[in-house]
């Protein structure tokens, strides 16, 4: 339905627009003094000062893979946070633990587990979906390089961001 | 050496020493200033990373332009994509030509062509800026900057006509276009806006104070429409048109439709201080005939009442928003097309009153 | 049309249908749209009813002292609702009967028997492979709890036991339902699965000496409700909610079954058979079911190559296509022979009818291609369109009577170009040696071979899941089979390739789209008169009577083929 915006009767003096430019124009000059004599705070100076310290517990920043205590890398390749990841940044080839291996018993674990930083929108879904709690958003947030493929985090880069986690759900041990 | 050799070298010099050590670096440090001033209002920095204060910007854009891929899309008219750029850059410069920067030095006056229709040279240099704007437009063969193109002939005929008929009571006033004569005047009976210097007790100065400064508003705001300047930017309207006439130009030819707008503002303002700010005069200062020392002064004076109108220009434009195009045109043709015709009649009834 | 058997008044709730007499009270339910919970129930097999996972309650109609039904003020029967729930797998359809399919004692049985069932599974779905299509997932969604009330420990049981050679069974999460037993009872004939142990140690497991290795082992995984049964092939390597699911048709025998293609981003995953009571149940062989790993061999020939400077060399697609019409065009119909292959869709087989027609070609046939079938599905005729191949190429009796005389002609060097599509000519009689003789032989093929390195023209064609077009069953059955994947490399769909060539040869033919073959084709070929590519359907249409010296089975406990279309078809599972 449309609907009729009512616009204000204005004087004529209004009409002339020149008080209103006027007025405009001194709260810019104002914002310029204020300025130039450096009575207005100016936002973080980013190279030189940096925010790392101040970082909030619930920060987003790059995704990685976590162990456990028992160094088992966490994930069981269920392709869940490739499913969910809304710019499709995360891709994993899964493949199956050997029967002799130490977590045998998982059965499934990621052959090979990228997530390409390029695409990666620090959304934080894939954290949020994953039921293994095996991927999480880490602190870091300068993610650079030369080339497209410097971009592409593989496991190794994602387990070395993630490094250890202390504190989750042991759901694979034998008491089952 | 002959007169005529002299005079060639001496024009030479004046053209090299204006064109190159002042007005563009002048344009490159009005793009910084333009920078800095709009980070200042809105509470930023601005450039602060190359050199002190970010002075360098300038030369690392310049390399950047350089330096960037010339691009020239597939689709376009290939000689008038070329030749847009040069007819945006060239009669901003060409202009200053007539306009006098100072009162003389060592002797030598410090206008590169002091010729007798000056100001209707100005005019008729300064409208071929349009073509520069709308042969970009079409060369480019493509919808925003066709629109772009389309907006900016339209505009820049509609604000000429105020722009012509604003001046017209100055030279009802002094009775000639020379523009030296303009300044000369001005130093005797004093600024038109400000008539303090000279015969300044005369109060049929101040009278013509009135309309002059009627003059000086519309012709003032006329200039910002003819320089594509907010709130008048509505040929580049980048929320409607992506980049206006300049959409598919990179590089160097980017860099001249850009440094040819701020060319353009600087002339425009170079003329604002001639006609009516008492062009290179300050009250108190002799001019170059007292010593060269006072020569060089009346050249800073000029340029630093440039600069003055530049910052005025920025700060116009980091304040008002952008008008709606009707309005845009109603503006041109309603208001100051009129209010510029009945100052002239009024300009010359105060005129043919005093007998001046 | 057919007498049906009589028809019975049901009210299910509370709302009263007919339904034949004969009719599962499950199967009634699920054809006004009421899926009810179940686990070992499959329409195909027998009911045990075991996994009580679809009790509902109902009723009958209380009689009068005069045996006969009252009747309540609607005039419809009174129903006495019995206090106890049952199982609607089990229950046919009777006169007067009521039921309720979501009440709250239905709702709270539901809720009872998931509990159940989830006390010993494991929590492993982010590993398992039937997770995504798994019924256990689904329904604990509706009926489970959140959390578990069980604190005992779980029973363990083994895990990853090979079963069979293609089947993989982890026993922990089984749920006893007997679906994969009553298969291999009734379905294959090869009763070797059974359950062990008792009480919630209760094990299904393979018989210690025979394993589950029938050619029909892999449609255990399909019905089983859970991740239990998984296939070796499939298992771990993809997630089911990233298959893209295309309608396509199995090539490997004349049966022709209709299938489910799983891929994605190009790689075909996972074949699964789809629902045809006229041709295949909802069952499929192992053989056809694996049979698309040569689709990504490294033997496919990707690039179209063309004989210059004494050597094949790759080249594109339109150097080589006018210099094979060239060669073809230099000899007269009689120094040509073609040998087509019943492995080419009808529409592929049109084109190359075409393209001898224009250049006189009199020696054509195709190779036959013969294996041991059986009575469940698998066909002895293991060319999926033989009789496509018979009908278009017109070809009395049987196919590779020419065969003979071509290996014989090319031998004597009567034969001075030879056209092989789709077949392998040292299969049939012709040397290598003699092929290199040949001023001119002209392949096109999916993979390389001995044959194609001695081709003077080589032109890579689509395997079947990377083209569409149709073929005729071994039952006279025309189907239709759909584009999975894109063919790799520069091959391309073989009804392109022909349409260039005959294109090359003929000047224009107006074939835009291989809906413009078929057009055509509907036309010349009686059989197809009438049809389109889209009037097939995903069910195909029956265009001729079976053969008679067939050896094509029909499709498992279903009925005879002229009943088929008088049947409604059984609800599907989701």
């Amino acid at each position: 339905m449309a609907i009729t915006v009512p616009r204000p009767k204005l004087t004529w003096f209004e009409r002339l627009y020149l008080p209103a430019i006027v007025a405009g124009m001194a709260i810019t000059l104002q914002h310029f003094k204020n300025m130039l004599l450096g009575r207005t705070k100016v936002t973080m100076q980013y190279p030189e000062q940096k925010w790392d310290a101040q970082l909030p517990e619930h920060y987003r920043g790059a995704p990685a893979l976590v162990k456990d205590e028992a160094g088992r890398i966490r994930c069981v390749a269920c392709q869940l946070c490739e499913f969910i990841c809304p710019p499709r940044a995360i891709k994993i080839e899964p493949g199956e633990i050997p029967v002799k291996d130490r977590f045998s018993k998982v059965e499934k674990y990621p052959r090979e587990f990228d997530i390409d930083m390029i695409r990666c929108i620090f959304c934080g879904m894939c954290e949020e979906v994953c039921p293994e709690q095996a991927i999480f958003l880490r602190k870091d947030y300068a993610i650079t390089g030369l080339t497209r493929a410097e971009m592409v985090h593989n496991k190794e880069k994602l387990l070395e961001i993630g490094g250890i986690m202390h504190g989750v759900v042991l759901k694979w041990n034998e008491k089952k | 050496m002959n007169p005529t050799t002299s005079f060639v070298i001496i024009s030479l010099l004046k053209i090299v020493g204006i064109v190159f050590l002042v007005i563009l670096p002048m344009v490159s440090y009005a793009v910084y200033a333009e920078r800095k001033v709009s980070a200042l209002i809105q509470d930023r920095l601005g450039p602060n990373r190359v050199g002190p204060a970010g002075l360098f910007q300038p030369i690392a854009d310049a390399m950047k332009f350089l330096l960037k891929e010339d691009f020239t899309p597939a689709h376009v008219n290939k000689f008038y994509y070329w030749l847009a750029p040069c007819l945006a850059m060239v009669p901003a410069i060409t202009t200053i030509a007539v306009v006098p920067f100072g009162s003389t030095l060592f002797g030598v006056p410090m206008v590169i062509a002091d010729i007798n229709v000056g100001v209707l040279f100005v005019f008729a240099i300064a409208s071929l800026g349009v073509y520069g704007i709308v042969i970009a437009g079409w060369a480019s063969n493509s919808k925003y900057p066709f629109l772009g193109g389309v907006r900016s002939g339209s505009q820049m005929i509609s604000y000429e006509l105020s722009l012509g008929l604003a001046v017209v009571p100055i030279f009802l006033l002094i009775g000639n276009l020379r523009l030296t004569e303009v300044v000369r005047y001005q130093i005797d009976h004093g600024w038109m806006v400000f008539p303090f210097a000279g015969d300044w007790k005369n109060p049929a100065g101040w009278l013509l104070a009135v309309p002059m400064w009627i003059s000086f508003a519309v012709f003032a705001i006329a200039v910002f429409a003819e320089t594509n300047r907010l709130p008048f930017d509505l040929p580049e309207a980048e929320t409607e048109l992506v980049g206006g006439y300049h959409t598919e130009y990179s590089s160097m030819k980017f860099a001249l439709f850009f440094l040819g707008e701020y060319a353009a503002m600087i002339t425009g303002s170079a003329i604002i201080v001639t006609l009516f700010l008492g062009g290179w005069h300050f009250p108190g200062v002799p001019d170059g005939s007292h010593g060269w020392i006072f020569g060089l002064i009346n050249i800073f004076v000029f340029f630093a009442k440039i600069a003055a109108l530049l910052f005025i220009f920025i700060w116009v434009r980091f304040t008002l928003p952008r008008f709606r195009y009707d309005q845009l045109m109603r503006l041109g043709w309603v208001f100051f097309f009129e209010i510029a015709l009945v100052n002239i009649f009024l300009a010359a009834a105060i005129i043919t009153f005093f007998d001046r | 049309m057919a007498e049906g058997p009589p028809s019975v008044n049901v009210q299910i709730d509370g709302v009263w249908h007919q339904f034949p007499k004969g009719t599962r009270v499950i199967e009634a339910c699920a054809q006004l749209g009421v899926y009810i919970p179940r686990y070992c129930y499959h329409p195909k097999l027998s009911s045990p009813g075991n996994c009580r996972m679809c009790l509902i309650e109902m009723g009958l109609p209380r009689m009068g002292p005069d045996r006969k039904f009252e009747l309540g003020a609607d005039g419809k029967p009174v129903i006495n609702w019995m206090p106890r729930p049952q199982i609607c797998c089990a229950q046919d359809v009777a006169e007067g009967i009521g039921v309720r399919t979501s009440s709250p004692l239905v709702e709270e049985c539901r809720r009872g028997v998931m509990e159940f069932l989830l006390i010993n599974h494991p929590l492993d779905c982010p590993i398992c492979d039937q997770a995504g299509e798994c019924r256990l997932q689904e329904f604990s969604v509706e009926y489970g709890r959140a959390d578990s009330r069980f604190l005992e420990n779980k029973v363990k049981k083994p895990k990853r036991v090979q079963i069979g050679p293609r089947v993989t069974l982890d026993d922990e999460r089984c749920i006893l339902c007997s679906r994969c037993i009553r298969f291999c009872q009734e379905i294959a004939k090869d009763d070797v699965l059974g359950f062990t142990e008792r009480g919630g140690h209760t094990l299904l497991t393979a018989h210690p000496d025979k394993p589950l290795e029938n050619n029909y082992s892999l449609n255990t995984v399909d019905i089983c409700p859970v991740g239990a049964l998984t296939s070796s092939h499939f298992r771990f390597e993809m997630r089911v909610w990233f298959l893209k699911e295309t309608k396509s048709i199995c090539t490997s025998c004349a049966t022709g079954c209709n299938t489910i293609i799983g891929s994605r981003e190009d790689v075909i995953y996972r074949q699964t058979p789809r629902e045809n009571v006229a041709v295949n149940s909802v069952w499929m062989c192992d053989y056809g079911r694996l049979n698309f790993e040569y689709l990504t061999s490294p033997e496919r020939l990707l690039e179209p190559e063309i004989f210059s400077g004494n050597k094949l060399q790759p080249s594109d697609w339109k150097t080589v296509i006018s210099h094979t019409a060239l060669q073809l065009r230099h000899f007269t119909g009689w120094d040509i022979a073609i040998v087509a292959s019943g492995r080419m869709t009808n529409e592929e087989l049109w084109l190359t009818a075409r393209l001898a027609q224009q250049l006189n070609v009199s020696l054509i046939d195709i190779v036959p291609r013969k294996g041991e079938g059986d009575d469940i599905l698998l066909s002895q005729d293991r060319n999926p369109n033989t009789n496509g191949a018979k009908i278009i190429l017109g070809l009395e009796g049987k196919t590779g009577a020419n065969l003979e005389a071509i290996a014989a002609s090319v031998a004597e060097g009567r034969i001075k170009a030879l056209v092989v599509l789709g077949e392998d000519p040292t299969q049939f009689g012709i040397t290598v040696e003699q092929l290199k003789k040949l001023p001119s032989f002209i392949t096109m093929n999916i993979l390389r071979s001995a044959a194609t390195a001695h081709a003077t023209a080589v032109l890579p064609s689509a395997a079947y899941a990377e083209k569409r077009g149709s073929m005729i069953t071994g039952l006279g059955r025309l189907q239709r089979l759909n584009r999975a994947v894109r063919p790799p490399g520069q091959a391309r769909e073989d009804w392109e390739i022909l349409r260039d060539l005959l294109q090359e040869v003929t000047g224009s033919n107006g074939l835009g789209s291989i809906e413009d073959v078929f057009r055509q084709m509907a036309e010349s070929i009686p059989p197809l008169g009438g049809l389109s590519l889209s009037k097939i359907g995903d069910l195909g249409v029956k265009v001729m009577a079976t053969p008679e010296n067939s050896t094509t089975p029909l499709p498992p406990g279903e009925p005879a083929d002229e009943e088929i279309f008088e049947r409604p078809l059984v609800h599907a599972p989701k």
